[in-house]
């Protein structure tokens, strides 16, 4: 099953970028400050995501050890 | 870890979906412009939404076969969760309406159509909460649950095609039909409904298993 979820996972890796387009050798907004920073709100809202994510963990973690005293 | 893979999974495919979504080639098309991008979000709660309903009207019909309590706990979480799934569903289309349709609410037939299914689930829970022997609540709200499912179908899948629709996928508007078909999109669009499906299915997990501890502890 894992074996099959790693490869399902690893499909995704067949997609292609968009190329960055050509500026003439001067230097252009790069990294965060590239694309209209529209990477700024990509890590801000993956951020959020990972916050979210790991409250639902660490919830799922506590409700396991709940059921293991209950039990 | 070993049962918990696919919560693993969903969390990787909404991460993917939410750079990919953002960051990833999509065709320009007039009006939509960059709002195209809502499909990667939007449209997966209803996926989610759609899916819970389904689970939950099968553990109705599993419980009136077996009169096994947890079916029914089952039952009323997916719809709780999938009220959740189908609120954001409303929010973000009204959003994007106001910016594509010009107008958040303009009484089309899907969002009619969406309000009406979100009220006839918020009757299940309504029914259940008026209900207090446990037995009676079970059976007449799994009943009415499989009563609901199809009306919901119909609601948002049968009339808006029936009749003219704005909404892309409907009536006599081609929409979105000729954008699924870009596969660039696939790649996002499909991980998307997976993972947020998978995520959905975890958070009804969660509240199934509180209330099992609830209903442990207070026998």
């Amino acid at each position: 099953m894992r074996k099959l979820a790693l490869l399902f996972l690893f499909s995704f890796l067949a997609i292609q970028l968009k190329a960055q387009e050509y500026t003439g050798g001067i230097e252009m907004a790069t990294g965060m400050r590239s694309s209209g920073k529209i990477y700024v709100v990509v890590a801000t809202i993956a951020i959020i995501f990972v916050g979210l994510v790991w409250y639902l963990i660490t919830l799922d973690k506590r409700i396991s050890n709940i059921e293991k005293k209950v039990k | 870890m070993k049962n918990n893979w696919w919560k693993a999974l969903a969390i990787v495919l909404v991460f993917y979906s939410i750079v990919g979504g953002l960051l990833f080639y999509v065709p320009a098309k007039p009006i939509l412009n960059e709002t195209i991008r809502n499909l990667y979000f939007h449209v997966p709660m209803w996926f989610s939404m759609i899916i819970l309903f389904l689970i939950s009207v099968i553990n109705s019909i599993k419980y009136l076969r077996s009169n096994n309590e947890n079916h029914d706990l089952k039952a009323v979480e997916n719809v709780n969760v999938g009220m959740i799934f189908g609120v954001l569903g409303l929010l973000t289309g009204m959003i994007w309406a106001k910016y594509t349709w010009g107008e958040a609410w303009s009484n089309d037939p899907k969002q009619n159509g969406a309000a009406i299914a979100m009220l006839i689930y918020a009757a299940y829970i309504l029914l259940r909460n008026s209900i207090d022997e446990e037995q009676k609540r079970a059976r007449i709200s799994a009943i009415y649950n499989i009563f609901a499912f199809p009306i919901m179908i119909v609601l948002l899948f049968i009339l808006p095609r029936m009749t003219d629709s704005l909404h892309p996928g409907n009536g006599g508007n081609p929409g979105f039909n000729a954008y699924d078909l870009d596969a660039s999109m696939r790649y996002v669009f499909y991980p998307a409904c997976i993972g947020w499906i998978l995520f959905s299915v975890w958070m009804v997990q969660l509240r199934y298993r509180i209330r099992k501890i609830n209903n442990l502890t207070t026998n």
